[in-house]
């Protein structure tokens, strides 16, 4: 579980977050949403402690992160597994040295037995046979998958993505969010995602957090959402005509109106009319 | 991984840069025994004296600090546009995210690679250099080989050597350490890290302009 309490920071006097305190629990999603300039990432970097916060604390599992010092903060990072927006894969390291790299850092195992781990963790993300791949041999998608496998590659019991499917098309959207799900339900790890992408949204979101000019405007689950009456968070959530019509479908689902046949395994597999048109004739 | 690291930086400043080096160096050694040629006009003044005046430019001045100056632009624009792109790409976060000191990581051995393989270049620089100004004196006639390797041996003093290794390890540091500052806090984009590259070379090449200087006044 991870607790951010009353964070405050400043840029130059300007205030990015302004007071924002949240809880999120193990085995679930925790998802960070907002506008551009809102303070998502910056909210995630002070929790990971890539910025100090000018005041207020993050705890995990109730050790606060920004008391600790350099070699005990160290230690927590051992525990963390990023992925960030771009990947931040090391161009000069192929795909399987890129996610050994944290092994050959924190253990002192053999190379066969890091090979092996590599394996698993990439056979995990659905990528067999790119081991030898460069960064810049892969698509985009295929990046942040290798970035999900460097990240769980020490078990981490923290994993924090920054905008996973930014830059990616729905299909692959699905993927990753689905990798996310999956891999946060199977080892029990506290995730916070740091998102503008409505399906995430509505699909993972155990926990979603709406930041709206630095402050926490809205909390709740993914269902929750659906019936808010908060007008900033509709108007950010439902923009779109689109969506608007989606959000009343899924309140007609969630209120039992009307039958929900929709799965996103199935959409995964190409069984739903949306991703397989063939259907439909 | 520290280890593998350093070797890495040896390989890229030191083999990545030899072939530059060789280059420079036989010119300027070159060129130094023709333009002394040049302005030796009296007949007064032995061959020799040629590569005694060749020998200690290119042991006190050329190799030491045109090397470094060269190096700086080479081995020091990759440095900050190396560590500048991987800040960019959040490659540093992402290391600091595992725990992992960065600066330990990624600078460190730059620093210590550059300390020990830009000595054994200028070293090299040095022999090419001098071997440069042979052939040259060679190839234009201007003074037999036998002669400028008499000339060679003449009134050498060691002490020069010492003094062109001092300056060498003091530049090494320069070369090494502005670029990765530059590089290390780069803020921004693409241009950013043109500008910090820039930066970079441009103030490492005037420390060590000022450095010889210092070195120069004190030591000689």
């Amino acid at each position: 579980m991870i607790e951010v309490r009353d964070i405050r920071k400043s840029f130059d006097n300007k205030p990015v977050i302004e007071g924002v305190s949240a809880v999120m629990k193990s085995g679930q999603c925790n998802l960070i949403i907002g506008a551009s300039g809102s303070g998502k990432t910056v909210l995630m970097k002070c929790m990971v402690g890539l910025f100090e916060p000018d005041s207020g604390e993050v705890l995990f599992h109730g050790k606060s992160i920004t008391q600790m010092n350099p070699e005990e903060r160290t230690e927590i990072r051992k525990e963390i597994g990023m992925l960030f927006q771009g990947s931040a894969l090391f161009d000069s390291l192929t795909v399987e040295q890129n996610i050994m790299f944290p092994l050959s850092m924190f253990t002192d195992w053999g190379v066969k037995k890091k090979l092996e781990r590599v394996n698993e963790v990439l056979a995990r993300v659905n990528l067999v046979d790119t081991n030898k791949k460069f960064p810049a041999e892969l698509s985009g998608g295929m990046k942040k998958r290798v970035g999900i496998a460097r990240a769980i590659v020490l078990n981490p019991k923290y994993l924090f993505c920054d905008e996973p499917n930014s830059g990616l098309d729905p299909q692959t959207s699905l993927v990753i969010d689905k990798l996310i799900r999956e891999i946060t339900e199977e080892f029990n790890i506290t995730t916070v995602v740091n998102t503008h992408d409505m399906n995430s949204v509505m699909e993972i979101g155990n926990y979603i957090l709406y930041m709206y000019k630095g402050h926490k405007e809205w909390e709740g689950t993914n269902k929750e959402i659906i019936f808010s009456k908060n007008q900033r968070l509709n108007d950010f959530i439902f923009a779109s005509e689109f969506l608007r019509d989606a959000k009343e479908m899924r309140m007609l689902e969630e209120t039992g109106k009307i039958a929900n046949e929709r799965n996103m395994d199935d959409m995964m597999q190409g069984d739903s009319p949306f991703t397989n048109p063939k259907k439909d004739t | 991984m520290y280890w593998k690291e350093f070797i890495h930086q040896c390989s890229d400043i030191g083999v990545g840069s030899l072939g530059i080096v060789a280059i420079i160096s036989v010119f300027i050694g070159a060129v130094s025994t023709i333009q002394t040629a040049y302005q030796l006009v009296t007949p007064l003044i032995p061959l020799s004296t040629i590569a005694q005046i060749v020998r200690d430019t290119v042991i006190l001045e050329f190799a030491p600090t045109l090397v470094c100056i060269v190096l700086a632009g080479v081995a020091g624009s990759k440095i900050a546009s190396e560590l500048g792109n991987m800040r960019v790409s959040e490659q540093i976060d992402a290391l600091e995210i595992m725990g992992i000191n960065t600066k330990t990581y990624l600078i460190l051995p730059k620093i210590v690679a550059a300390l020990l393989m830009i000595p054994m270049l200028v070293v090299i620089a040095m022999v090419l250099g001098i071997w440069g100004g042979r052939l040259a004196g060679n190839l234009s006639g201007i003074i037999p080989p036998d002669i400028y390797d008499k000339g060679l041996l003449e009134f050498f003093d060691p002490y020069n050597v010492f003094f062109a290794l001092t300056k060498s390890y003091v530049f090494s540091f320069i070369i090494a350490s502005i670029p990765s500052f530059y590089g290390y806090y780069v803020r921004g984009g693409a241009l950013e890290i043109g500008r910090a590259s820039t930066k970079a070379v441009v103030v490492s090449c005037i420390l060590i302009l000022f450095g010889d200087y210092i070195l120069s006044a004190l030591l000689l």
